[in-house]
Order: C-alpha cells, then structure tokens, then sequence
C-alpha cells in the first residue's frame, strides 16, 4: 500500500498526452466513418427493393447488438497484416454507422412528405431530391445526436489498447506497469477524459436547445 | 463438424461456466445500476441544491470518466492505494453499476419529469403524502416510460461484459478465445462468440418487452403480441441523444 505519488503524475502526463493525440485522431476518423457510413446505411435503407433493405437491416441489428470488443479483437486477429489503429478506426466507425444511421433515418423521416411529393411534382431526379431536397433538411436535426454518439465514441477510444493501438490507456496501462503506479496513471487518464468530454458535452445540449429540440 | 465446434462441444461444462460470470456479471451489474438509477435520479429532483449537486457531480463524473478506466481503476489502482483487492466479477459489476447508474439515473429523472404535471396537483388535491404520491401516481406512470430505455442500457451492459476478460475473469469471451487459440480457427471461433452475444441480447429485449407489457397493463394500456418480439436497439438509438 502506497500513497498517491505526485512525482509519478508528472512524469507519465507527458506520456498520455502524447497517447491522447492518437485517442483524438481516432476519434475524429472514426466519427467521420461512422457520418458518412451511417447516411449511405439510411438512404439504402430506404431503397424500392426489399431485397436491399431486408439484407442491411438485419446486418445493421447484428452490429448494433454485438460487443464492439469482441469486434475489434475479431478483426485484429483475421487482418494480421492491416495496421492496428486502421481496423480500429473502422471497427469504431462501422460500430458507431449503425447508430448514427438510425439517427438519420428518424432525420430523413422527419422531412414533411409534402416535400417528396413536390420534388415529384418538379420531376427532379432520386440524385437531385436527395441531395438538394431531404438530406440539406435531414442533417440538420440529426447534428446534436451525432455530436453525442462521436462523445460515447471517445470514450469507448481505450478499446482499442487492447488491439495494441499506442493511444492514451495503453500508455497509462504502460507506465503503470513499468513504474508500478497505476493508481496515479489511471486517476489522470480518467482525469483527462473528463476534462475533455464534460464541456464538450454541455456544447451539445447547447446545440440541441438552438435547435429546438 | 469443424475443429472449433467440436471442441466447443467438448468444452460445454467450461463454456457453460464462461456463459455463467456473463450473466451473472451481467444481472448483477444491472440490479446495481438499477438501484443507483433511482437513488440518483430521484435525488435530481430534490427541492435541496445540496442534494441535487450531489447527484449532478456523482452522476456527470461517472459518465464523464470512460467505463474502461473505471474498471481498470478498481482492478489495478484501488488495491495499491487502498490494499483492498476485489476479485475481477465484482470490479465489474461494480464498474457496470456505477457507470450506467449515472446513465440510468437521467432516464429516470427524464421519465418522472415526463409525468404530466395534473397529475402531480391531483395527488396534491388528494392529500397524499410525497411517498405515496410518488408510489402510486407518479412512478406507475413514469416506470412504463422507463423501460424501453432500461431495455437499450441492458443490452449496452451486456456489450461491455467482455471486458472481463482483460481483467482475467474466466468469461464468455475468455473461454471461446481459449479454444481458438487451441484449434486456430479464427473466423468460426469469433462468429459464434457473436452470435452468442446477440442471441443473450435478444433474449434479454424479449424479458424487458415482457416487462413493458405487464407495466402497461397496471395503467391500463394492452399491447398486441406481435411488439414483444420487437428489438429496442434501433429506436433507442435514435432517442439516446441526450443520454450521452
């Protein structure tokens, strides 16, 4: 039994934030996977054929419903060859597509029918009353949600220690290791991601009140 | 048959033991959570600050700080600062508590305040004390709004069980991996640990919706059949904005 060493403190903080900028990058990839997935995944959802939409809707539940762990350790260990923080990424972000397309179906039905059937009446093309019509109108509402699902991500980020990816808990668990301090490295792990998600998440309930939700 | 599911087969009585701290790391660290829901999210409408700011900080600390630190602090750092060590099943299902107990209780604050107001002022005008205000009126109607969204954080809880594995307790995941590693069968081995998780998660969403329907029918309100087999995950999803 030991006290808490602030001299230990000191010495790993350097060593998370340099994990945390891999924390960060994955972060901000994974998001941007998870964005633009999660719009394809909601537009083929609502594809004419059943054929489509049957196939994806099941696929989609099985994700959601399956432990990102075993995901991320699944495919680190069928794609030896790929880079770890890569599968990472993509794991996350194929994880978190299958959210973040829900949110953007509830977004895409939230689009007044009238405005289907106006495009229909101007005789625009699916490409055009896609993109010029619903999506401008759809993204909107669905902003707030997503900027909640890319916090949840952050924090599932130390997952990816697992798969050796050198990002902030794997230099805590490192140094906690090494020097035998893993109270001190874990309280400021902990301590960090606080700092960085507490704020982040008051902007968004900020964001969702603009937005009148 | 294939090397892994024949050794799968073999190994039933070890794979019947992972399956068992699954589940109990699972139930147990839900009952936790549970508890924690209301104590912190009936203390979010106290008319005291004290206790509601005692409630915001332990609740925005607990979401706030990963799960995974959580969990790793109680199984590496509290034995070193305190000398009291836990065995791994309980540091999760003390982490699983704790953590989604903060989640849990702004379900059940949003659900209480969900409540119509008249319905607050009629138990007022009928003279009933706060507690069986609560009891009778308010929380009959509030519980049904609750589930569904119990349902999204149980099937969450579930998902991060196999952390226990990185904390060296024999779960679900641990074993499968065991026979991988045995047989080298990477695909099969990973696959079915899958669709293990996702048949424990359905079977849990069928149990909740079974729940919500004998809720509704206190209040009144019949469901058909045909919504108990119905996934939560989707819907939730769409709702979890503001629980994050």
């Amino acid at each position: 039994m030991n006290a808490f060493d602030w001299d230990a403190v000191g010495e790993a903080l350097p060593l998370l934030l340099e994990g945390f900028r891999v924390t960060l990058l994955a972060t901000v990839l994974g998001t941007l996977v998870a964005a633009v997935l999660g719009l394809a995944i909601a537009v083929a959802g609502r594809a004419p054929s059943r054929l489509v939409t049957v196939p994806v809707k099941a696929v989609m539940e099985f994700i959601r419903s399956t432990p990102l762990l075993v995901q991320l350790v699944g495919a680190a260990a069928l794609f030896t060859s790929v880079e770890p923080l890569t599968i990472g990424i993509v794991v996350l972000g194929v994880h978190y597509a299958t959210y973040t397309s829900e949110v953007y179906r509830a977004g895409i039905d939230g689009v007044p029918k009238g405005q289907w059937e106006a495009c229909r009446a101007l005789s625009l093309s699916p490409r055009r009353t896609w993109q010029a019509v619903i999506l401008p109108q759809a993204v909107r509402n669905v902003l707030p949600a997503l900027g909640n699902y890319a916090i949840s991500m952050f924090k599932e980020t130390p997952f990816l220690a697992v798969i050796t990816v050198q990002e902030m808990v794997f230099e805590a668990r490192k140094y906690g290791a090494d020097h035998f301090a893993y109270t001190e490295a874990f309280t400021l792990a902990g301590l960090v991601f606080l700092v960085a998600s507490y704020p982040t998440s008051l902007l968004m309930r900020k964001l969702e009140k603009r937005l009148g939700h | 048959m294939s090397d892994f599911l024949s050794t799968l087969v073999d190994e039933f009585p070890q794979v019947r033991a992972g399956l068992w701290v699954t589940l109990q790391a699972t139930v147990l660290g839900s009952l936790l959570a549970l508890l924690l829901s209301f104590t912190l999210g009936l203390m979010a409408g106290s008319k005291l600050l004290l206790v509601r700011g005692v409630s915001r900080t332990v609740v925005e600390f607990f979401r706030g700080t990963s799960l995974y630190i959580q969990l790793f602090w109680l199984y590496y750092a509290m034995p070193q600062l305190t000398g009291y060590e836990l065995t791994p099943v309980v540091c999760g299902v003390v982490a699983f508590g704790l953590n989604y107990g903060a989640y849990g209780s702004e379900i059940v604050r949003g659900a209480i305040n969900s409540v119509p107001r008249a319905q607050y002022e009629a138990a007022v005008a009928l003279n009933m004390s706060p507690f069986h205000r609560m009891r009778k009126v308010i929380l009959p109607q509030a519980w049904v709004q609750m589930i569904p969204s119990f349902t999204n954080l149980l099937i969450q809880l579930l998902k991060c069980t196999p952390l226990l594995w990185l904390i060296s307790a024999a779960d679900l995941m641990t074993v499968v991996q065991q026979i991988r590693d045995r047989t080298g069968e990477t695909l099969t081995a990973y696959l079915t640990l899958l669709a293990a998780y996702f048949v424990l998660a359905y079977a849990l969403t069928l149990l909740m919706n079974l729940l919500e329907r004998s809720a509704k029918r206190r209040l009144g309100l019949h469901t058909g059949t045909r919504s108990l087999l119905r996934t939560r995950s989707a819907e939730a999803a769409t709702t979890a904005g503001g629980a994050r």
